[in-house]
């Protein structure tokens, strides 16, 4: 492919956005992380939690921040780089994105800086409450912006007006674009890999401790509460995902076929793995239940399942990358049940967390959400090809007709050096804040005398008031207080301090 | 009221808002080397650690209104502007990640290298709003088919230039006298004298700005003629920029701080009333003009998108007060700090 202003704007597009969908997904399951277990410190009063809480918030505020960084460049780039797109579904796809500023944005953004700078200016209460509406918030740009992007893929509620160039979509029904055909599937399939991802982060962390043998009892706290909502979530994906592949069946039988390589209308057979080759038009080195697709769709092996063969060649999606995209997004749902069953079976028998090498697994296991949730959507935007809004406009029809080749490839090489910068600290700072752990609860009474969170027993005198470095150090020189050596963490400190 | 007029004056509140609010925490960030000291630093970063985000959250609803009820502004403008843009966006990321890096390492080299990429990056994003605003005053050349046709170099023209600078300045003093409300002791003494040397600034530019968009400009006072109330604005903006000076020297910064906002306010609603019915002023033909009318979203969107913008603008409003309510006061380093 030659270095056109189409592909170099799909390029920028695909790059931007996968970059930035790096951290949404994590703040969201993050998000119900934090509420999860802030709640569990007000209900009960434990410290422990209240150091999970602090640890898990501090995490979220650097996730967070790229989130909206990087977000506002997806924002520009529509009418940067796709102006005739913008132009042609300004008048639907605009009010979910407003609507998503001045509902979701305004919220999150509020609330964040009382989650974040706020632990000693409001009361427990309020700042529980600002935790659970930093998580809502979250989920309500979700829903927004899954809105927008269904309304491309199943568009409903609207009429054309203009004709040629000048076409565009004006809404009719505001509810029927808002809940068109896929937008709900979508959404909560959207918002379980969010949650899969946070509860498999969360793991990895907290094994990571476990197994080093630091911050044992916040660790296996934590764990569990990721454990419980992950093995809920992996299994909801399996649910939502099967719901959702039946809508695309019947909204967008030309992804379904790409997906699965099915070429010829007829019984469909369901691939576990394989290469599909457009010009054969076969699946080689391919394993299949026979009739599979055809037991999915219609729970028959035999029904007749819509083939690429209805399509003219101009009006078929790529192969490979939805097909690739589309089974590793489904193996890794598989992974993800498998091995939370597992680890909730032995955490049932009480030997989990002697299991090393399952710790172990779950160290690494969190690449397996982000390459999850990365590939679904691969599938589903590749898949919608050769239409940015499903057979109402070419993406080849929606770029920018001011902006040359020129610029954009500057903006790619840009981007491109930016973010790899920009990831490269952000692995790096995740990685120290992980490596200095949350604080030891004996701190945190510590921290109570200077207008903490609870202002319970402030046993501690000297070692110095407000700290204005708040540095490791200082921190810790508050934990050597009298009074605190009944907690349970103090025993692991000389570990930590080295 | 006519949609189109209403979501014309909406977009105008959310623009003052983000200048107003932005332009302090921008201000704030290019005035950020002027301190030498790290706790002195990390005071004028956490002056606005817990505001920034919500206040460039009224941007992010300015595009999102934009696109929705004008999708034509919003194409022709962002598509226009591609390099300029491209860079406001890099500014606005480095912003945001010095902000939240910095304080992460104890390296002093690590926080230069955030301290000097937060004032660049805060510096250029003020200068290039200061150079669209310019664009759109002076108008772009723009075709019957409502898309650019110049290139990035149109763009860098002597007047929307001396906007841009003229925005660092008015930012950089607005920014000064938020300092000053939210420091105490020895730094505060020396952000005095930075309040009166950023004003000194603002005024030679604000009196250059003025009479350039007067001589290359004379349309820009046309619609005076038909709303001549509007002069009222012109004259409350001479009062606003006067009051600065006097009350910084009595003492008052708190009134400096309402007065340099609404300056800025005011500021922004004569560059809207300037400009319309237009949106975008096409330099080939004013038949090619974008307005508020043929560049906009359907009357069916614009009806939806108006009961979306009455349920939610009191929870923004209510938002944004309680932020600065919670947070006001002068700014103290704690545990939580940047």
């Amino acid at each position: 492919m030659d270095l056109d202003v189409l592909f170099l704007s799909r390029f920028q597009f695909a790059l931007t956005i996968m970059f930035h969908y790096l951290f949404p997904p994590l703040s969201i399951g993050l998000g119900v992380i934090m509420v999860v277990t802030e709640g569990m410190y007000l209900k009960t009063k434990n410290r422990q939690y209240e150091s999970m809480a602090r640890f898990w918030t501090k995490v979220f505020a650097v996730v967070f921040a790229m989130g909206v960084a990087t977000g506002i460049v997806m924002e520009f780039e529509f009418g940067t780089n796709w102006a005739t797109y913008s132009r042609y579904v300004g008048d639907v796809f605009g009010s979910p994105l407003a609507a998503e500023g001045i509902f979701a944005f305004f919220l999150e953004s509020g609330f964040l800086a009382i989650l974040v700078f706020g632990w000693d200016r409001v009361s427990p209460r309020v700042h529980f409450f600002s935790t659970v509406m930093v998580s809502l918030g979250s989920m309500f740009s979700a829903v927004w912006i899954v809105v927008a992007n269904s309304w491309q893929q199943t568009p409903a509620g609207f009429h054309i007006v203009g004709e040629g160039m000048m076409a565009r979509a004006e809404i009719t029904d505001f509810w029927a674009m808002v809940f068109n055909p896929s937008s709900v599937d979508r959404l909560v399939h959207t918002l379980i890999g969010s949650f899969i991802l946070g509860a498999f982060f969360v793991m990895s962390i907290t094994a990571y401790y476990i197994l080093r043998n630091r911050h044992l009892e916040m660790a296996k706290q934590s764990f569990t509460i990721a454990l419980v909502i992950g093995v809920i979530s992996s299994l909801a994906a399996l649910v939502s995902g099967h719901v959702q592949a039946n809508t695309v069946a019947v909204t967008q039988p030309a992804k379904l076929a790409a997906f699965e390589g099915h070429f010829r209308t007829g019984p469909g057979d369901m691939y576990l793995f394989g290469i599909p080759d457009a010009e054969e038009e076969r699946v080689r080195l391919g394993l299949a239940i026979p009739g599979g697709l055809s037991f999915l769709i219609h729970n028959d092996f035999s029904t007749p399942v819509t083939g690429l063969d209805q399509y003219a060649p101009e009006d078929r999606p790529p192969l490979q990358i939805p097909f690739q995209s589309y089974h590793i997004m489904i193996s890794l749902g598989m992974y993800f049940i498998f091995i939370t069953l597992l680890a909730a079976f032995f955490r049932w028998r009480g030997t989990l967390f002697d299991k090393r090498w399952l710790l172990w697994v779950f160290v690494f296991s969190i690449i397996g959400p982000y390459i999850s949730n990365q590939a679904g959507w691969i599938a589903a935007e590749v898949g919608r090809q050769p239409w940015i809004v499903q057979d109402l406009l070419r993406t080849s029809d929606a770029l920018s007709k001011s902006v040359a080749a020129g610029e954009v490839l500057t903006s790619i090489i840009l981007f491109t050096v930016i973010y790899l910068f920009l990831f490269a600290i952000w692995l790096y700072i995740m990685n120290e804040k992980i490596k200095t752990g949350p604080e030891d609860v004996s701190a945190l009474a510590g921290a109570g005398a200077e207008g903490g969170m609870i202002e319970t027993i402030s046993t501690r005198t000297g070692t110095g008031g407000p700290s204005l470095t708040s540095s490791r150090g200082d921190e810790h020189a508050g934990s050597n207080g009298p009074g605190n050596s009944d907690s349970p963490a103090d025993s692991e400190r000389g570990k930590e301090e080295k | 009221m006519d949609l189109n007029i209403f979501w014309f004056v909406l977009m105008g509140v959310l623009l003052i808002g983000y200048a107003v609010l932005d332009g302090f925490d921008l201000g704030v960030g290019i005035l950020h080397l002027f301190v030498k000291k790290d706790e002195e630093r990390r005071i004028l970063m956490n002056s606005i650690g817990p505001l920034w985000d919500g206040n460039e959250v009224w941007l992010v609803t300015f595009g999102g209104a934009m696109f929705a009820a004008f999708p034509h502004v919003y194409a022709t403008a962002f598509s226009g502007f591609y390099l300029p843009f491209i860079f406001l966006l890099f500014a606005l990321i480095f912003r945001a990640v010095s902000m939240e890096f910095r304080s992460k390492q104890e390296n002093p080299r690590w926080r230069k290298a955030w301290d000097v990429s937060f004032t660049v990056a805060s510096t250029l994003a003020s200068f290039l709003f200061g150079v669209a605003v310019g664009n759109v005053m002076i108008g772009l050349p723009i075709g019957a088919d409502m898309n650019f046709q110049g290139t990035v170099l149109d763009l860098l023209g002597p007047y929307p230039l001396l906007i841009g600078v003229f925005a660092v300045a008015t930012f950089a003093m607005h920014g000064s006298i938020y300092l000053y409300l939210k420091t105490e002791g020895d730094l505060q003494k020396r952000i005095h004298r930075w309040m009166w040397t950023t004003f000194g600034i603002f005024l030679v530019l604000y009196i250059f700005s003025t009479m350039a968009t007067l001589v290359s400009l004379p349309s820009a006072v046309t619609n005076f003629r038909d709303v001549p109330w509007a002069w009222v604005v012109v004259v409350l903006n001479v009062l606003a920029i006067a009051n600065i000076p006097r009350a910084i020297y009595v003492g008052r910064p708190g009134y400096a701080f309402i007065s340099s906002t609404a300056t800025i306010a005011a500021l922004t609603f004569l560059f809207g009333f300037a400009l319309f019915p237009n949106m975008i002023v096409s330099s080939i033909d004013p038949a090619y003009n974008l307005t508020i009318y043929n560049a906009a979203s359907s009357q069916k969107t614009l009806g939806i998108m108006r009961w979306i913008a009455i349920l939610g603008m009191p929870f923004v409003l209510s938002y944004t007060i309680a932020i600065y309510w919670i947070f006001r006061g002068k700014t103290t380093l704690g545990k939580f700090s940047y």
